[in-house]
């Protein structure tokens, strides 16, 4: 399998010298074409700074990524980001929302209207195209940023705990969602989640993170079959065996 | 009188009222208000209380306006009041954006102007009026640049404002589809600041009815203001009061342009 993404020895300290705290701690790995990467830990292990390095938005400290072989110096729609808090543009419609990033590169307009239908289609959401965010549920907008950033068809798709403002019922909807769109799209992710249970529901692998700063602890390679059923002796079995280092990184954080 | 139960049910702006009663309500307020008027100066008349022509009642104030709009009068006065109002006001609010969105997005650009603002704006722009007609005399020039300077403040600082509190997060989100910096601005801090942009257009338009006036007392042939400064120089109460309504209206109708246009670009704020 080929490496799309490569963390190399990463690095993160925030503060200066003196009050300085180290967030992240010689992370290095590869992510995989085509494979859903979870990033576990206990709150503040530093896994949404990881995703915001990868995204562009923070530089490391020390170390670098490649994607595709080309380090990253900044945001890019070669890497596409989906929200905990959706962050729709609250100012277009659904469609235009989707629309997005085909517009920006200039896209002829139909190509656009029917890239954005295509996406709608997919989270099932045809019938809400010419509404406002405004009047979307949570998971309705969630839906929307999922299709956003999929219709701008990145390399890598980077999701920050992506259902955690959602309710319970419709975190696992969503999940269902997610697990199906992925089976057609093979897109290649990094989702990060403090949810066990979602990591083993939708990853590949499962890489577990330390308590602050974050090294890695250990990664799961899951042989689970594509479509999941949360209650199978199997699936229950890596939960609870993952359930159990994180506990550890938890009580750590506590001593 | 709103009961526990519409206080938990509506909040505070209440249920809404059937149009037709809101309408009805809204009326009858505006005539009950010119009935009052008319009974306190029918009683100046019939009691003696004091020289009627102190206070005229509504029909002759109405009539006055009447007349002077018969006479084509009025539309001279209006027209240089609004020509005023508009170029000064339209001047103010375009050195408010040109200067309001990047000192909004650049602290450098905030910290060079933000010194001069802050040191002219707590004082009353009156307080500069004279200073404008020693500058641009009494005619034309001076009542514009007035209204401009007038109206810039709170236009430039709601301006700067909205541009600092654009959610960082829709930047992230718009850069992470492949937005540039010209794009950036066009597509996210432009309609993300709009709202509060318009909250000071409003403010402004607001303000330039409010000193259009007071320039217009000064060394004015003509202009409502100039009006009811006349009318106050031959006792011309009816003249006085009639210029005032005539202000009133004229900025009621500002307002409400820029609320209709607000309610169509942010249509996408209402659930």
């Amino acid at each position: 399998m080929s490496a799309r993404v490569q963390l190399e020895g990463l690095h993160k300290t925030f503060g200066v010298d003196g009050h300085a705290a180290p967030a992240l701690s010689d992370v290095s790995l590869e992510v995989h074409a085509g494979e859903l990467l979870c990033l576990l830990g206990p709150s503040g292990c530093g896994k949404s700074t990881l995703l915001n390095i990868v995204a562009g938005f923070l530089p490391p400290t020390r170390g670098r990524v490649l994607v595709d072989g080309a380090p990253v110096t900044g945001p890019g729609p070669e890497r596409g980001v989906v929200f905990q808090e959706y962050v729709l543009f609250p100012w277009l419609t659904v469609a235009q929302n989707v629309e997005f990033g085909p517009r920006l590169q200039g896209a002829p307009a139909e190509r656009c209207r029917a890239v954005a239908a295509r996406y709608l289609h997919m989270v099932g959401l045809s019938e809400h195209a010419a509404k406002f965010p405004v009047q979307l549920s949570g998971g309705m907008k969630q839906r929307v940023a999922i299709a956003r950033a999929l219709a701008n068809n990145p390399s890598i798709v980077l999701m920050d705990e992506p259902f955690g403002a959602l309710d319970a019922q419709t975190r696992e909807v969503m999940q269902e969602e997610l697990s199906r769109i992925q089976r057609v799209e093979h897109k290649t992710i990094i989702f990060v989640t403090h949810s066990i249970r979602e990591a083993v529901y939708l990853a590949d692998r499962v890489v577990v993170l330390t308590r602050a700063p974050g090294r890695i602890k250990e990664i799961f390679t899951l042989k689970l079959p594509e479509a999941r059923d949360r209650f199978a002796p199997e699936f229950t079995r890596y939960e609870s065996e993952i359930t159990g280092l994180v506990k550890e990184e938890v009580a750590r954080v506590h001593e | 009188m709103s009961t526990v139960t519409d206080l938990v049910q509506w909040g505070l702006r209440g249920a809404s009222l059937p149009r037709r009663r809101a309408l009805a309500l809204r009326l009858g307020v505006v005539l009950a208000f010119l009935a009052l008027w008319s009974l306190a100066s029918g009683l100046v008349v019939l009691l003696g209380l004091f020289n009627p022509i102190f206070l005229a009642g509504p029909w002759l104030v109405l009539g006055k306006v009447w007349e002077l709009a018969l006479s084509g009068e009025l539309w001279g006065h209006l027209g240089a009041t609004l020509e005023r109002v508009a170029v000064g006001f339209t001047t103010g609010a375009l050195l408010a954006l040109a200067l309001g969105l990047p000192a909004g997005q650049w602290r450098a650009v905030r910290n060079l102007l933000e010194p001069v603002v802050e040191i002219l704006r707590p004082i009353p722009p009156l307080a500069m009026l004279p200073l404008f007609i020693v500058w641009a005399g009494i005619g034309e020039t001076s009542k514009v640049a007035f209204i401009t300077y007038a109206t810039f403040f709170p236009m430039f600082l709601s301006t700067v404002h909205a541009v600092q509190q654009v959610d960082p997060l829709l930047l992230r989100a718009a850069a992470s589809l492949g937005a540039r910096r010209p794009q950036l601005f066009f597509r996210v801090v432009l309609p993300a600041a709009l709202p509060e942009i318009l909250t000071g257009i409003r403010l402004g338009v607001a303000l330039s009815f409010f000193v259009i006036v007071i320039s217009e007392f000064i060394g004015a042939e003509q202009g409502l203001g100039y009006l009811i400064n006349d009318g106050r120089n031959f006792f011309l109460v009816p003249q006085m009061l009639g210029a005032a309504i005539v202000l009133g209206l004229l900025g009621y109708a500002g307002n409400a342009l820029v609320v209709r246009l607000g309610r169509h670009w942010l249509r996408w704020e209402r659930p």
